[in-house]
């Protein structure tokens, strides 16, 4: 149902919808039921002429039943979503599958800027590739980021992904993706970030392995003469 | 003129007395907000062990000395209170405040000497919680100082007597929280 | 003070404005309140309209720079919760009803209830005036999160965030005065015979809501003081790169801010009971559990505000734990809502303005609730934390709370409030015209933030999967319902003043109804009765049997053949 509101392009994107699914079957069933009962007893029990009203205290076990029963049920959908979330939960935030590659994700008022491994697939070394506002992965690879804030809270959203963390400053924090869909999507600062928190906007070019060589080879910062033309290079790889 | 509403006691304990517990509550979790807060930060910054051995213990030591045995007047002057003793009552009342007194004299040569060593506010987030923390707790320590001044007046008079028990009850809770925040911030080292 | 006919004008502003009468500051209470909801409404319309039109000079306001589109949001959101829904709920209908309710003739301390007034004024204009300040007005959002709060280089509001800040802290303080006076005046002050089971739902709720919030609100309070210290003293409590850590605000203020739901939630609840209860003309289903629901919902929010929490950097292993407490808390609210409509079966139900607000108060706050669970699972909340799902669920709370369920008090005690009652037909205009809208402008975004739409933007022209134009035609249609419902607002306001001009005389007890505030004069003297009265019964003695009329009052003792008794 979301996918055609927004893409799915990552492997746990899928479940997070199907969670937000099952959620959506069982509290609709509770809301219909909720809301057909009360407009039906609205309407069955408006004011006739010579009916009153009945005394019912609500005190005595056969009438507490029509509420222990209901409340019991209620407590069995909410552990099944328990269940189903944190199971989730874990997949996306706690079990970190070995990473293929690692990129360094920085939020600043009010720009991300994302670092590249480079040709070593290695972060920190000299053939790093930095960027302001574009994000170049692989499909079908695991990626670890590693998050940070320079000033204030921001957060890292990809909706195509289902993925959010904030970025805090201080502290590096860590999450994974796997990218499933080529394209270019949007990338988006979640959290208020001051007067520029509108225009934090960035992209993810999720590439095929050969375009993300021919990419990674045009913006090598070890090689010189193609430093310069950095921006259109990568303008025309996008494409 | 009082309501007949203040007269009522539904529960048995009289209206006044009630009023004290629940804003003894509601300082609970404010104090309890900011040490817990001091505590998560002590637990997880090693450093400030060392700055927290800068405090003066002994003065701290002092002030804990004073303020327990103005609790003790405090005890008394509600004994007299019950007693009808309206000089008694007013007697320690005035002992409750020197006490008060003394504290925040030891309090303010404390300060001015650790601020004269440059421990200031914002020399580190140990002391922002030091001067924090006792700074509020300062601040209640004058508080009831004031109102013990204010209700000794009509005590004196021999008018609302049960006030007296009211000033011992906050008092005891200004002292429990100094209890609280001496071996914070002066002994754990 | 004054003679029984307490007519405040003839005395002269001095004596209204330091009244102490419960009643006089519970209006004035409700009339700040309403006051600063106009405010609110006002910046809702102002950023509203930038965002369906982005870029536009908006009638009556100017153009929305992205500055003031924040401090818009942050301050419509503060103003709304800490302005209106408290003041309104707990502060206007706790001094006006309490001691009418429960049969006294005041607070027990009169003095102390001033003085929360006065604090609570000075915090709103303090607030008001944070908006003038160069900078202009604080623009971080509602829940201020440092560092962004903490340092004017990062929110460019060096004035407006202190301002802000000292303006909730002492509305803080104005209601922790204010709870004190209510949890000891509900203990202490009942009229003889009136037993813990006789107290209204209402007065229950207000006084569960207050307990709820004098234990949340120390740490918070506390952590204003950091923060402030922080802004302009140039401590580093929140500050990373000096041993500060900034997630501390947020346990500090979830803390708080989870529980404060329920402290507004629960007086909401109280009066759709009381209102339901007297035109279905039933006893309330099940008294003590509803009661107890509350108490378990009130404690069970203690446990759950991280939350607010899953993706902003705790241990993701605490998301699991609160998942758990959070999802948990569903139980009790359901049970509410199911004894609420059970509370209905067999009734005989008048349709009248209070009785459409309650209703309505009940059937639209069940999809707000139902909402949370998507925000509380943490795996779906992964891709919905700080989307537009997020705003839509919460409005589906906090506008019944705060809006629908105030609108069903004060049409409801209007006419022992003033003495008069309130024109039925425009009361119904204006409720089909509030309650329509309000479902227009919050449907569309639910499906935005299915869409993925983040919060407090203010233009989606830099995030291209969100300009398309499905999506600013939902945006439009949201801000045009928006409009719709304020306009509708002015025949609420119209019939207000009129009806105190020229509304039918009310009498005693219009509604039939069998709690004490209706066995006084309307509007109640000073002192509320000549006589104070008892009470001999529980609140919801409705169409009981045998008996020649269907409703039973308090205060009328069990052989007296008034109702006539068989």
């Amino acid at each position: 149902m979301i996918e055609r509101y927004v893409e799915i392009a990552s492997t746990y994107g899928g479940n997070i919808d199907a969670l937000i699914l099952l959620i959506a079957a069982l509290v609709g069933f509770w809301l219909v039921l909720c809301e057909v009962v009360f407009i039906g007893f609205i309407i069955k029990f408006r004011e006739k002429p010579g009916v009153r009203g009945q005394y019912i205290t609500g005190e005595e076990k056969h009438q507490k039943r029509w509420i222990a029963i209901p409340h019991y049920l209620v407590l069995v959908c909410d552990i099944v979503i328990i269940v189903f979330a944190v199971n989730i939960w874990y997949t996306v935030k706690q079990d970190l599958p070995e990473p293929d590659v690692t990129v360094r994700i920085i939020g600043q008022q009010w720009a991300w800027s994302f670092v590249h491994p480079g040709t070593d697939g290695l972060l920190d070394t000299e053939d790093d590739i930095k960027m302001v506002d574009e994000l170049h992965v692989e499909k079908d690879k695991v990626y670890h980021f590693k998050l940070e804030a320079r000033d204030v809270m921001h957060s890292f959203s990809v909706p195509v992904f289902r993925l959010k963390q904030d970025a805090v400053p201080g502290r590096i924090i860590t999450g994974w993706f796997e990218a499933t869909k080529l394209g270019s999507f949007d990338i988006q600062c979640a959290e208020i970030c001051g007067i520029g928190h509108g225009m934090m906007a960035a992209k993810i070019f999720i590439e095929s392995p050969e375009e993300h060589q021919k990419w990674v080879a045009l913006n090598d910062p070890t090689e010189d003469s193609k430093h310069t033309s950095t921006v259109a290079a990568n303008n025309a790889a996008a494409n | 003129m009082r309501p007949i509403a203040t007269t009522r006691s539904a529960t048995g304990i009289p209206t006044g007395r009630l009023a004290v517990w629940w804003l003894i509550a509601s300082e609970i979790v404010l104090f309890g907000g900011l040490l817990s807060a001091y505590i998560m930060y002590r637990l997880s910054h090693d450093a400030w062990t060392a700055q927290a051995a800068q405090t003066n213990m002994w003065l701290g030591a002092t002030n804990t000395f004073v303020l327990l045995t103005s609790s003790l007047t405090a005890v008394l002057a509600h004994k007299a209170a019950d007693n009808n003793d309206t000089d008694g009552a007013f007697k320690y009342l005035w002992f409750t405040i020197l006490g008060a007194l003394i504290f925040v004299s030891i309090k303010a040569f404390e300060w001015t000497t650790e601020i004269q060593h440059g421990y200031t506010l914002t020399s580190s987030t140990f002391w922002s919680f030091y001067y924090c923390a006792a700074g509020l707790h300062a601040l209640h320590v004058i508080a009831g100082a004031t109102i013990m001044a204010i209700v000794s007046m009509d005590v004196r008079k021999g008018k609302e007597m049960q006030r007296v028990e009211l000033c011992g009850l906050y008092w005891h809770f200004v002292d429990l929280v100094w209890i609280f925040l001496f071996p914070l911030l002066y002994i754990a080292k | 003070m004054s003679d029984s006919h307490d007519h405040h004008e003839s005395h002269g502003f001095m004596s209204y404005a330091f009244s102490t009468d419960h009643k006089v500051i519970g209006m004035q209470y409700m009339f700040t309140g309403m006051a600063m909801a106009l405010i609110g409404g006002f910046f809702a319309y102002a950023f509203r309209m930038q965002l369906a039109f982005p870029g536009m000079d908006v009638p009556l306001y100017g153009i929305v720079s992205s500055a003031e589109y924040n401090s818009l949001v942050t301050n419509h959101g503060t103003i709304m919760i800490f302005w209106v829904a408290m003041p309104v709920l707990i502060a206007a209908f706790g001094n006006f009803l309490i001691p009418l309710m429960i049969g006294c003739d005041d607070m027990v301390f009169p003095r102390l209830n001033r003085l929360s007034y006065q604090i609570f004024l000075l915090s709103a204009i303090v607030l008001i005036s944070s908006f003038f300040v160069e900078g202009g007005g604080f623009g971080g959002a509602w829940t201020s999160y440092p560092p962004l709060s903490a340092k004017a280089e990062y929110n460019l509001t060096p004035l407006g965030s202190s301002l802000w800040l000292l303006a909730v802290a002492l509305e803080f303080v104005a209601f922790l005065l204010g709870g004190i006076n209510f949890i000891t005046t509900v203990m202490n002050a009942r009229a003889p015979g009136m037993t813990m089971d006789d107290i209204p739902m209402v007065i229950w709720m207000i006084v569960l809501a207050s307990i709820l919030f004098m234990a949340s609100v120390g740490p918070l309070i506390a952590g204003a003081v950091m923060l402030f210290f922080d802004q302009q003293l140039g401590t580093a409590f929140f500050d990373p790169d000096r041993g500060g850590d900034p997630v501390l605000w947020q346990h500090l203020f979830w803390f708080f801010g989870h529980p404060e739901v329920y402290v507004v939630l629960l007086p909401a609840m109280g009066i759709t009971a009381d209102v339901m209860c007297v035109f279905a003309r039933k006893k309330l289903f099940a008294y003590r559990t509803v009661l107890y629901t509350a108490i378990g919902t009130g404690v069970l929010s203690f446990f759950v505000w991280a939350h607010h929490q899953f993706i902003s950097g705790i241990d993701p292993r605490m998301a699991n734990l609160f998942t758990v407490t959070t999802l948990l808390i569903s139980i009790p609210i359901a049970e509410m809502c199911f004894v609420y409509i059970a509370t209905l079966y067999g009734g005989s139900i008048r349709l009248t303005t209070p009785m459409l607000w309650a209703l309505a108060f009940l059937g639209e706050f069940m999809i707000g609730g139902v909402t949370g669970i998507f925000l509380g699972a943490s795996g779906s909340d992964i891709y919905l934390h700080d989307s537009y799902f997020v705003l839509a669920h919460f409005h589906y709370t906090f506008f019944p709370i705060a809006i629908i369920g105030v609108f069903a008090g004060i049409t409801f005690w209007y006419p022992k409030m003033f003495g008069k009652m309130m024109n039925e037909t425009m009361g119904k205009i204006h409720f089909w015209g509030t309650v329509i809208p309000f479902n227009c402008i919050f449907i569309p975004l639910f499906l935005l933030g299915i869409g993925g739409q983040h919060r407090r933007i203010y233009n989606y022209e830099h995030f291209p999967e969100l300009a398309g134009k499905s999506m600013q035609d939902m945006r439009v249609f949201a801000t045009v319902s928006l409009c719709i419902m304020l306009i509708f607002q002015f025949v609420f306001l119209y019939n207000f003043f009129a009806s105190l001009l020229k509304g039918k005389e009310a009498g005693k007890n219009p509604w039939k109804s069998n709690t004490l505030e209706w066995t006084t004069e309307s509007p109640p003297p000073h002192g509320n009765w000549k006589e104070l009265p008892n009470c001999y019964r529980g609140p919801y003695e409705y169409s009981v049997e045998g008996r020649e009329e269907d409703y039973w009052p308090q205060n009328i003792p069990d052989d007296e053949p008034a109702g006539g008794a068989a």
